[in-house]
């Protein structure tokens, strides 16, 4: 499921060739030695129920970092990621309230999410790729435009979901958690695109536009692309934020931007561009989530608890990088 | 003819010339907005802005992908820091100074030896440095009481000193008199946009490119907790997380005054500009009368439309 370019990378061994096949070796580590340590810590923590309980509480976080990691592949950045998914998340509460909440009425909501979520990363693809704005600041101010059309939908957070919607997110079919259906389903959505065109071109894009462009790269409509697949993962992401919360909520994806930029990094790809997996992401995210529980299972002091997490994912961060630049040097 | 235009191009006169019709739009929305009374408290606003958007200025100048995003989280902590230093009394402002400036240049410090020494991209080292702040934030505010400003800061901040500016904008103004000198006229400067504009021939020629990388977040460290002091006499008691907006604001008060973000040219003084552009824009947002929601997406439109007036990236060529 990688997309490594592995040309040009050819005639090293052992640990680096194995970190070009598996840029997310490094996290896979990170991610087994926490999960030791929150069952030392708290041997519940392992159980089933425990598991389940993670994945869907961080289920919106792996779509985040997904939705950022096909962006950065063109080494391109998008700050709105969170305010997409506010964005999404009370559109489809408002929507999903004036249509009486019935089975009909989630699914119409959902196929409006999911076009909310397009269009956002859409209007981001024009003003960075087509204006060539720096992705940085102007998906930042699109994130401030986002942010007021969510607070014109709902301008106060607490309209509730309909009971159907987060019962079955919360649920179990066939006694196996709706959400590992989901994540099946991410796996599958993951597999193919990496083996499709755009994912292909993104990264062509990101080891260099010049080159990519000189040889017939469309740059500017591949860029667009990554970033409405982005708005797309990230409406996903605030289906996933509507069923755990069961709420809608304009500020509720906000704190959850720059987490996703963390989870690319983790996860093993490069900033730069070029280079990457989103499974490497998918892996970050939980990784995240851990770190979370694990602060919570050693008995942390409530007030330390934020600084303690923020340690650790700054030495994860640390951890990652260099041991991925050891190998690929 | 392009010749007797291209004055137009510089970013120092487009900010300028956006600033005085934002002021007259400003009047003309609600009169008296333009008034010398408004336009000195926008000043003192732009002033913390512009302290905190020096260090970020600085950073940015040094290329390969300089950014700070810790110094939100630094404007609080030092905020913090100088409250318990000071604890409302006068004779606490000098050792406040002097812890606020080592709680800047202790972060900043790490900050550059992250991006150096083990070689991790300044957007992530400073995104989690950030994340360690705003977590220490919540240690320090527990049980123990945030500070009040000594009676001669706020002064300092908000009443006249000088040709009825208070001390804040002449701080301000030494600021950037010193960065345009420092940036124009010394070898410092000349390093900075050296290794800005190309690392490795800078190497080559024997720039201190680590150091001087190391010095570039230390500084901006510096800056923020300046800005941190400052903040505490605007506001009278430091609160948690009040530096937060600063972050991205910072960065667009740079791009805004004519800095791209690949580093390397630009300056300090369209950033000035550049932030008084910001708070400017922000006031007349609050003035007008509609909704938060319609403010922010009014707010978002504008800054998008304001960059489409700067350094655009260069279109690909075959």
């Amino acid at each position: 499921m990688t997309a490594t370019p592995s040309i040009a990378r050819e005639g090293r061994g052992g640990f680096g060739a194995l970190l070009d096949r598996f840029p997310f070796l490094p996290a896979i580590v990170i991610l087994i030695v926490l999960l030791v340590l929150n069952g030392l810590f708290e041997p519940n923590s392992l159980s089933f129920r425990s598991l389940t309980g993670l994945v869907r509480t961080y289920m919106a976080l792996m779509l985040l970092a997904v939705a950022q990691t096909y962006v950065v592949y063109a080494a391109d950045i998008d700050l709105s990621v969170g305010a997409i998914a506010s964005l999404v998340n009370v559109t489809i509460i408002v929507l999903m309230q004036h249509l009486g909440g019935g089975g009909l009425s989630v699914v119409a909501a959902l196929g409006v999410g999911v076009l909310v979520g397009l269009a956002c990363g859409l209007v981001n693809g024009f003003v960075v790729a087509a204006l060539r704005l720096q992705a940085i600041v102007a998906t930042f101010a699109t994130s401030i435009f986002f942010t007021g059309l969510a607070l014109t939908i709902l301008p106060v957070a607490g309209m509730p979901a309909p009971t159907a919607f987060w019962r079955t997110y919360g649920g179990s079919f066939f006694g196996i958690p709706f959400v590992f259906y989901c994540v099946a389903v991410l796996a599958v959505l993951l597999y193919l695109l990496a083996r499709s065109r755009l994912a292909t071109q993104l990264l062509a894009v990101g080891d260099g536009q010049q080159a990519a462009f000189q040889s017939g790269l469309p740059v500017t409509a591949i860029r667009i692309g990554g970033y409405a697949l982005c708005g797309v993962f990230a409406a996903l992401a605030a289906f996933c934020i509507t069923g755990d919360t069961a709420s809608g909520d304009p500020l509720v994806g906000a704190k959850m931007t720059l987490f996703s930029v963390a989870a690319v990094v983790l996860g093993g790809s490069a900033l730069s561009g070029g280079f990457g997996t989103v499974v490497g992401s998918v892996i970050a995210a939980l990784i995240i989530g851990l770190i979370n529980a694990l602060v919570f299972f050693a008995g942390t002091p409530s007030h330390w608890q934020n600084f303690v997490q923020g340690l650790a994912i700054l030495a994860a961060l640390m951890v990652g990088i260099l041991v991925s630049r050891r190998g690929r040097a | 003819m392009s010749q007797a235009l291209s004055f137009l191009r510089n970013p120092l006169v487009v900010a300028l010339a956006l600033i005085v019709a934002l002021l007259v739009l400003g009047n003309a929305l609600s009169p008296g907005f333009a008034s010398g009374q408004q336009i000195l408290r926008l000043l003192i606003v732009a002033a913390l802005l512009g302290i905190v958007a020096a260090g970020q200025n600085l950073v940015i100048l040094g290329g390969r992908e300089g950014i700070d995003l810790s110094v939100g989280g630094v404007v609080s902590l030092s905020a913090i820091v100088a409250g318990n230093a000071m604890n409302g009394l006068d004779a606490g402002i000098p050792a406040a100074i002097l812890a606020c400036v080592a709680t800047g240049a202790f972060f900043g410090l790490l900050n550059g030896l992250g991006v150096t020494l083990l070689r991790i991209p300044p957007l992530v080292m400073t995104l989690g440095m950030l994340g360690v702040l705003q977590g220490l934030l919540v240690v320090i505010r527990q049980g123990v009481p945030s500070g009040r400003a000594a009676p001669a800061l706020s002064e300092f901040v908000t009443r006249p000193f000088l040709l009825g500016l208070p001390g804040i904008i002449w701080l301000w103004i030494a600021i950037g008199l010193l960065m345009a000198f420092i940036l124009n006229r010394t070898v410092l400067g000349h390093r900075i946009y050296a290794i800005g504009s190309n690392e490795h021939a800078a190497f080559m020629a024997g720039v201190p490119v680590r150091r001087m990388r190391v010095l570039l977040f230390v500084l901006s460290g510096v800056f923020s907790a300046i800005a941190g002091f400052c903040l505490l006499g605007y506001s009278g008691s430091s609160f948690a997380n009040v530096g937060e907006q600063y972050m991205l604001a910072s960065i667009i008060a740079v791009v805004l005054g004519g800095t791209p973000l690949s580093g390397g040219k630009g300056g300090y003084t369209g950033t000035m500009a550049g932030a008084v552009l910001l708070v400017i824009l922000q006031s007349i947002l609050t003035t007008i009368n509609i909704e938060e929601s319609g403010r922010q997406m009014v707010f978002g439109a504008t800054l998008l439309l304001l960059m489409l007036f700067y350094g655009r990236g260069r279109g690909l060529r075959a």
